[in-house]
């Protein structure tokens, strides 16, 4: 069951973003379309009800990184105005540092292809 | 303004025309059966890590992998088939910060690939934390 709603919820959104990227907007616009939702449906609670119902379905789109952004400041134990900007990196800072030193390491080994 | 809305308008007539309801079917199933491969993924990681740990390492499976098929060149050509089904996803940004590092590649170690790595991701970065920081400000303020 799980399944079916990942499937649904991961495949709508990128349906309605394809949608939007072929009317008018640019691939950029729509993907700072997408992160900005993630932060302000996360700010107001809907993205928790949305990531237990379909999981990976709404973490892995661009979305969810937006929502791990302000899950990270906000669902802190410690309520503290000065750290809200290290809790900015408390959940992404795994992807983030793993997408920078993978790609530099790739940028060092390899060749661009094509 | 009257030029560029002018030019439009003429162009319009050349350009064809996007195919709306293919390309979103396309992008919906290809988006989706990547998150039922991540749900799947996650459910063998919750095993033995706990739920936000696994839900980490899957995301770490898939930047891995799109910086793999980015660097032997495979992403390109899966990402012009998927359209917004693999851009929508962690993946293009993983995609976009490697592919600007080796396209500069060739312009020094310094400047080249860590100068230029952000060029293309570093736009959803800045919006997104910017958007993070002040909706959290409003909540401890509030």
């Amino acid at each position: 069951m799980e399944y079916w709603s990942a499937f649904f919820v991961g495949g709508f959104i990128c349906g309605v973003a394809q949608l939007f990227m072929d009317y008018k907007f640019s691939q950029m616009q729509v993907v700072i379309g997408l992160v900005l939702a993630g932060v302000v449906l996360g700010a107001l609670g809907v993205y928790d009800w949305l990531v237990d119902i379909a999981g990976m379905g709404a973490l892995l789109p661009m979305s969810g990184f937006g929502y791990w952004l302000i899950k990270g400041v906000i669902a802190t134990t410690e309520q503290n105005v000065i750290e809200a900007g290290a809790n900015v990196f408390r959940l992404v800072g795994v992807e983030i540092v793993a997408m920078i030193v993978l790609s530099f390491f790739t940028a060092l080994i390899c060749k661009p292809k094509g | 303004m009257r030029l560029r809305d002018n030019y439009r308008q003429a162009v319009k007539k050349f350009q064809p025309k996007p195919s709306y309801v293919a390309n979103s079917l396309k992008a919906f199933f290809i988006g989706g059966g990547l998150s039922v491969v991540a749900e799947v993924l996650r459910a063998q990681f919750r095993v033995n890590l706990p739920s936000l740990a696994a839900e980490q390492a899957v995301l770490l499976l898939f930047i891995g992998a799109a910086v793999v098929l980015t660097a032997i060149g495979v992403y390109d050509e899966f990402s012009q088939f998927a359209g917004a089904g693999s851009t929508m996803l962690i993946t293009w940004f993983a995609n976009s910060l490697t592919s600007a590092a080796l396209e500069h590649r060739s312009e020094g170690v310094v400047s080249g690939i860590a100068g230029h790595m952000f060029k293309v991701g570093g736009a959803a970065l800045v919006y997104g934390i910017v958007a993070a920081y002040l909706f959290g400000l409003v909540y401890f303020m509030r």
